[in-house]
């Protein structure tokens, strides 16, 4: 009784369960995730595919170097949108199909804190994997980057992550309600995507009206700004300036941020109505 | 009795994937699914080539690696989704002990479920040349195609493909957690060791090898040679060998690898019948 009283009984509220949900959440992320190293080497060799046989396009064409760091750069990228992709929007609808989200929805803690810890542990874990295959990219291909200024590159890196997780977390409660279509939806965003964010070339190659739709996505200015800080010719490049995509991020972030919050309030409510948001239809 | 076991096996499993395929959305979605996954993959490297060449597609390189690029779309569609099958009927829908123990064949069952990978991946295929010919300055001259040529290369290519996913799912079977990744791996590395979308001079020494040991390297060069000929014969890579010797070797490594599917197959199958894990969910 006492034991019950004590220790176990006491109930977190407010920002601690805030805050201890989103470190519970991020845990698999981070821990389970490592574990299972095998994966680790899949996700790193599958963007290095891309990445050597994009590199080998640009050699057949006799492109100039920086080419190369473009793809190497975004082969490293890639694995942020694939995460985005498949473990933050598709999430909510694996958990459904996996018979857990009617748990996230009647437990006492935020689906906001949920997503923010699978949205921190991803990007966590991505990190690695990026780093990764930057790592392989300057060794096999001896791509060397110089970097003009680490400020802004930090400012870059972060925003376009908050802005790209934001957008997870927003997708992750529209996914939810496409039901089978959300397969299908995550498989068809990747191959447009990387085309119209330009992941392997600079983004000011594309019309400027298809650039400036494709903005939209965070990692779309996020590249282009990180091209004209890395790459010494880079600002050639440059689809606008660094500081304005900056200000732009910035504005994404918040905007996919307070749309998610919107977003996830509308399913649970729709959940708690109708009842049915949670049933798995396989 | 046996054939008409095996004709039903593989009918039915080809209509089945055929509606799984396509009935989880309506029609135009479908088409439009099926069509812009492709031509992005394609786009990309039409903006690439364009940005280098500054837009001159008069060049060998550019049907070198657009057609090399639009018909490596069987790879991934036929070799995948054969291999997928398994995948999706274990984790996914949890039918495929159902199918162990109905009257049917499984490796033609999973061959069946091939098939409407290979029709949507066909149409996928046209749309990418035909946006080639009309927007790219892609030139095919239809009244010198060698048609026997590329009809014969094609269905080698699609049934040795098949093989290889028959291939794939035999290993598949046999693991856990990494089944989805499986297919895609070996697409990705064949793309590169194949000389789809850049010649094998390009690689590295020695890596070169591992690409003249594939048969989709033969595959690939005979149908961007029956279609524009000349063009395709202007790289060195296989520049020496002509279409009937490239046919000869073609034949010859499909035969090697279907013959090794179809053992890899039955002895994977063995292991995971005796081992259950014919259902086994992981839930990844």
């Amino acid at each position: 009784m006492d034991a019950v009283s004590s220790k176990y009984s006491h109930k977190d509220t407010g920002w601690r369960l805030f805050l201890k949900t989103i470190i519970a959440r991020a845990y698999p992320r981070l821990i389970g995730q490592q574990r299972e190293v095998s994966w680790m080497v899949f996700e790193v060799v599958m963007p290095m595919l891309a990445v050597i046989a994009y590199v080998f396009v640009y050699r057949a064409m006799n492109a100039p170097e920086e080419y190369i760091g473009f793809v190497v750069m975004g082969g490293a990228m890639t694995a942020f949108w694939m995460n985005v992709l498949w473990s933050m929007s598709s999430q909510l609808y694996w958990e459904k199909e996996q018979g857990n989200l009617a748990l996230y929805i009647i437990a006492p803690n935020s689906m906001m804190a949920i997503l923010l810890g699978m949205a921190l542990g991803g990007m966590l874990a991505t990190c690695l994997r990026a780093v990764a295959v930057t790592l392989l990219g300057i060794w096999m291909f001896g791509v060397s980057f110089s970097v003009t200024s680490y400020l802004q590159l930090f400012l870059v890196f972060v925003l376009a992550m908050i802005a790209l997780y934001g957008m997870g977390m927003m997708m992750a409660s529209a996914f939810l309600l496409f039901g089978r279509e959300a397969w299908h939806v995550a498989n068809l965003a990747q191959e447009p995507i990387f085309l119209a964010s330009g992941f392997y070339f600079p983004i000011k190659s594309l019309p400027f009206w298809v650039a400036a739709g494709a903005s939209v996505i965070p990692l779309t200015l996020g590249m282009d700004a990180m091209r004209q800080l890395l790459f010494p010719t880079g600002f050639q490049f440059g689809f606008m300036s660094v500081v304005w995509e900056i200000g732009i991020l910035a504005v994404l972030s918040v905007v996919f941020l307070f749309t998610a919050k919107v977003l996830l309030a509308h399913v649970e409510r729709l959940a708690v109505r109708e009842g049915r948001i949670t049933e798995s239809r396989r | 009795m046996q054939t008409s076991t095996s004709w039903r096996s593989f009918r039915m499993a080809a209509w089945l994937g055929w509606l799984i395929e396509s009935n989880w959305t309506d029609p135009f979605l479908f088409a439009v699914y099926s069509i812009v996954k492709p031509l992005s993959g394609a786009a990309i490297l039409v903006v690439m080539y364009g940005i280098i060449s500054q837009g001159n597609y008069d060049s060998a390189l550019f049907p070198y690696i657009y057609l090399g690029n639009a018909f490596y779309i069987y790879v991934g569609a036929v070799m995948t989704g054969v291999s997928w099958a398994v995948v999706d009927d274990r984790e996914h829908y949890r039918t495929l002990k159902y199918m162990y123990i109905a009257p049917i064949q499984i490796p033609l069952y999973l061959l069946g479920r091939g098939v409407a990978r290979f029709i949507t991946g066909s149409i996928a295929v046209l749309i990418t040349i035909g946006a080639g010919i009309l927007f790219l300055n892609l030139r095919i001259d239809f009244a010198n195609v060698d048609w026997p040529l590329f009809f014969t290369t094609l269905i080698i290519g699609v049934v040795m493909l098949a093989l290889l996913g028959l291939l794939l799912a035999g290993v598949t079977l046999t693991l856990a957690r990494h089944e989805g990744f499986i297919g895609e791996a070996t697409a990705g590395a064949l793309y590169i060791f194949s000389g789809a979308v850049f010649p094998l001079d390009i690689l590295p020494a020695w890596m070169r090898p591992i690409g003249y040991f594939m048969p989709t390297t033969y595959w690939l060069e005979l149908l961007r040679r029956s279609l524009v000929g000349n063009v395709a014969q202007a790289f060195p890579t296989l520049s020496n060998f002509s279409n009937l010797q490239l046919l000869g070797v073609l034949v010859a490594l499909s035969v090697f690898f279907g013959v090794v599917s179809v053992f890899v197959f039955r002895r994977c199958d063995a292991i995971a019948r005796e081992r259950g894990l014919i259902d086994r969910t992981t839930n990844y």
